[in-house]
């Protein structure tokens, strides 16, 4: 009696799921509790909980938002990297009849989440990160469409990466590799909570980042200064609202096919099984129709940044802006036609896999019109080697490389060949890595004297800098040629002794890219606390070209006092070229909306309707349920969501920024 | 360039806006919704994709003419359609600022939605009965999960509709509400047209199969 009651409030979370017997695990759990209580700790003792809430959790503002996107990203990069250093120290130890120091169950869960965490918890929030912080400044807007969804979206997308980190102490996570193909994933082969975490996390995640894309294409469309028409954007704007339009066409995608996953899963109905007339084929599909748009998600978002960054230090106009707008577009459409080579080897025929084989080659046509404009931007340009211009050149060099892999492997008898391989993988972090990250980086470096006011120390950026682009190839160099002698992909041990010396040189290529992770992490520490910061009292510290460089650093609250008029491309370099002159006086107040701790709210129910789903304790999964209804109901009773900064406001922080223009002149 | 020489001639341009124009309040939000369908359209056509290919795996379980009432799912959706024009009527009301007319045609409506739902629930519950359950077959799996997720949004319909009739009834037709009423009338026509390729897709040619 006393066990079914027990059963019927927790489920099937019983002691038995904590992972006690796990060495690495409790260290770690350890560690974080440490960590955590310390963090906690200070945060009451600097009495700063209520600073947080009022200032930042609850924020509507989407710079704030930005930079809590930013904040999320690079605390997950932490998790995924540490993750990454320790498959590589397993493979290359684990030879010669040796395990190794991890046991299948914790390795596949280690390549699984790996894979996740860095696509939905690192790569999605740092480019959602900017597209919020940037966006809105670029157009001349106050803020984003949404406010209040906007705040939604990100706690959302945080409420996902809370359940991913329970899964590490709280039962365990997926073992099917980060895309959870049926029927490993269905409930025959993979009984336990690993996959409920992987689905319900991605579910929760999934709705903020549609809803927060659905924002930016409003934003986009409906809130530019006057004059800027769609051919006036600046590209990162252009980029930002191609990714948005790929986001809300492709995560429905995900989001349904998950859902099959998991009725799959816990109602017993056959859409991905073996038998009945379910086909797992059509999950690889259909995960796959929204997975290959899922990396120009990523990366768009980052040609737009080395656009924005290779005009500024170039310091002259981006080279074939209209054919920048154009590739950019037709890379958005074309990435919807490619997804079927993900699995040539799936056995569709040679004109199917022809068809796919010759698309995905055709992408590489407006890529590369892209390096070419971005070459041809820097020609006859005034090159300034500042730490975003390095990130663009490095870019340059290693996407190329990583491009013509994936041409390679468009080529289905060629595929054939490499499939599942090491090769692959190389492949996939010389895009993602070299691509996107790298395209980040150049962000960070670039936006953040907008974003603090001050820039980023060079000599550590430098330091960052080379030890990455050193370590990267270290690392992912002898996986190409792995792969190219036929090593696939998540094995945990290996027979043959000739290829360890490869893995080893990996290894000590990731170790190079630890340091150069901890010395990002000193630039930023340095920069914050150091004492010679290196300030930006005008707010265009790079001599930029584009109206975020038109406010101050960090922007006001409301980024503009008087909204500016666009004339010509690149506006805020028009603006200088014709010294528009910024008005000081006669403000007028500023419609702004009030900030609100529903979406805190609405995200905290979400995670805990997910966990109750994923340990099958029903009756706390329809309480949260109808919380979450009920809740959502409330907030639509608050009609007082809006309020007026007052003139004298306004007039004390642009007169401050008045007397800090004319002290640096 | 060329339009940096044409202006340095004539009169200085205006770089800033000095007066600031005017914000319709809720300006995005019609367009924001519509992008949100799009999506949600996008949920759907995964469902269809899913129908179209496993529709036809019975497992040697029952097939569309053993379950399908025609008659029936000819009434669900005379009411459903009915319930779009009802909406019409409550907006052309809203727009003349008739508060009694408005709230009237959306009670309308959402006792058609509920006549919908009701014939839904009772259509899975016999075939349930029958065993045709949704574990079945593949074929199963997909009626009801495409048919279901319809349903599943008619019923947060219904459940925005009310929570608009208490709204309206307390704040009457401000500007904050009339753009849900708006938002609601597009959500509700898209389930129309949702459920016309429902009918046709499943309904009439599951009978011609």
């Amino acid at each position: 009696m006393t066990n079914e009651f027990w059963s019927f409030i927790f489920g099937r979370l019983t002691w038995d799921v904590l992972p006690i017997h796990e060495p690495i695990l409790v260290v770690t759990f350890i560690v974080v509790v440490l960590g955590g209580l310390a963090v906690v700790g200070a945060l009451t003792y600097f009495k700063l909980w209520s600073y947080l809430w009022k200032e930042w959790f609850t924020s509507v503002d989407h710079k704030k938002i930005g930079i809590m996107y930013m904040v999320l990203g690079l605390v997950m990069l932490l998790r995924g990297f540490a993750d990454a250093l320790m498959m590589r120290l397993q493979q290359a130890i684990a030879f010669n009849g040796y395990e190794g120091y991890l046991n299948a169950h914790h390795y596949d869960q280690l390549f699984s989440v790996h894979g996740v965490i860095m696509i939905f918890f690192v790569a999605m929030p740092l480019i959602t990160g900017f597209m919020n912080y940037v966006v809105p400044l670029q157009i001349g807007a106050r803020d984003v469409s949404f406010p209040f969804l906007n705040n939604f979206s990100f706690w959302m997308t945080a409420g996902g990466a809370v359940l991913v980190m329970m899964s590490l102490f709280i039962g365990e996570f997926a073992q099917t590799g980060w895309l959870a193909f049926p029927p490993l994933s269905g409930i025959e082969h993979s009984p336990a909570s690993g996959v409920d975490y992987y689905i319900w996390a991605l579910q929760v995640a999934g709705v903020g980042t549609t809803l927060s894309g659905v924002n930016l294409i409003a934003t986009i469309i409906k809130m530019r200064a006057p004059g800027m028409s769609l051919m006036k954007m600046p590209v990162f704007t252009w980029t930002s609202l191609c990714t948005n339009v790929l986001i809300v066409a492709s995560f429905p995608i995900l989001t349904a096919v998950l859902t099959l996953l998991a009725l799959d899963r816990y109602v017993g109905t056959n859409f991905f099984t073996a038998d009945f007339g379910g086909s797992p084929m059509m999950y690889i599909n259909l995960i796959w129709i929204w997975g290959h748009p899922e990396v120009y998600i990523l990366i768009l978002p980052c040609f737009g940044i080395f656009s924005e960054v290779a005009s500024t230090f170039s310091g002259k106009r981006l080279f074939g802006y209209t054919s920048m707008v154009y590739a950019t577009v037709v890379i958005t459409v074309l990435s919807y036609l490619v997804w079927l080579h993900h699995f040539f080897t799936m056995g569709s025929g040679a004109s199917v896999n022809s068809f796919f084989g010759i698309t995905t080659m055709i992408i590489s046509i407006p890529t590369g019109a892209k390096i070419f404009n971005w070459l041809f931007t820097m020609y006859k340009g005034r090159i300034r080697f500042e730490l975003p211009m390095m990130w663009l050149i490095a870019f340059m060099l290693t996407f190329t490389i990583g491009g013509m892999t994936g041409v390679l492997l468009a080529v289905p008898p060629a595929d054939f060949v490499l499939h599942n391989s090491l090769f692959l993988v190389a492949h996939f972090h010389n895009v993602i890595i070299g691509g996107v990250l790298f395209g980040i980086f150049a962000g960070i470096n670039y936006w953040w004297p907008k974003a603090f006011g001050y820039k980023l120390n060079t000599y550590w950026g430098k330091i960052s800098f080379w030890l990455w682009n050193v370590g990267f190839w270290l690392a992912f160099g002898p996986l190409y040629v792995l792969g190219l002698m036929g090593v696939t992909r998540r094995l945990r041990t290996f027979d043959d002794p000739s290829l360890q010396i490869w893995f080893i040189i990996a290894g000590i290529g990731a170790l190079v890219i630890a340091a150069g992770i901890a010395a990002m992490l000193v630039q930023f520490g340095v920069s914050i606390f150091g004492k010679n910061k290196e300030w930006d009292t005008t707010g265009d510290p790079w001599n930029g070209r584009t109206l975020e460089w038109a406010t101050s650093s960090p922007p006001p609250q409301y980024n503009f006092a008087f909204t500016p008029i666009i004339h010509d491309n690149d506006a805020w370099a028009d603006m200088k070229a014709r010294h528009a002159q910024r008005p000081t006086k006669d403000f007028m107040e500023i419609h702004m909306p009030r900030n609100t701790g529903t979406g805190v709210v609405l995200a905290g129910l979400s995670v805990v309707l997910g966990f109750a789903l994923i340990w099958y304790m029903w009756w706390l999964a329809i309480l949260s349920f109808v919380a979450l209804i009920g809740a959502a109901i409330i907030h639509t009773f608050n009609y007082d969501r809006d309020y007026y900064i007052p003139v004298e406001a306004i007039a004390d922080v642009e007169n401050e920024r008045t007397r800090l223009l004319s002290g640096a002149r | 360039m060329s339009s940096q020489a044409t202006t340095a001639e004539g009169e200085a341009p205006q770089f800033y806006e000095l007066v600031p124009h005017h914000h319709a309040p809720h300006g995005s939000t019609q367009i924001g919704f519509w992008i949100y369908l799009m999506s949600d359209c996008l949920i759907f056509a995964s469902l269809f994709a899913i129908y179209g290919v496993l529709g036809g795996n019975f497992a040697a379980g029952p097939s569309p003419e053993h379950l399908f009432n025609l008659q029936l799912v000819a009434v669900s959706t005379g009411a459903l359609l009915l319930s779009s024009i009802t909406y019409g009527f409550a907006m052309l009301d809203m727009d003349e600022g008739k508060k009694t007319g408005t709230l009237v045609w959306l009670v309308i409506t959402g006792l058609l939605g509920a006549v919908f739902l009701g014939l839904t629930l009772y259509e899975f519950y016999h075939m349930i009965h029958e065993g045709a359950v949704p574990q079945r077959s593949a074929f199963l799996s997909a009626f009801f999960v495409l048919v279901g997720t319809h349903a599943l949004h008619v019923t947060f319909g219904i459940l925005w509709l009310v929570t608009l009739l208490v709204q309206i009834s307390a704040k009457g037709l401000v500007p904050a509400n009339k753009i849900r009423v708006q938002c609601l009338s597009m959500f509700w026509h898209f389930l129309d047209v949702i459920w016309i390729g429902v009918f046709t897709v499943v309904y009439l040619m599951g009978m011609l199969r």
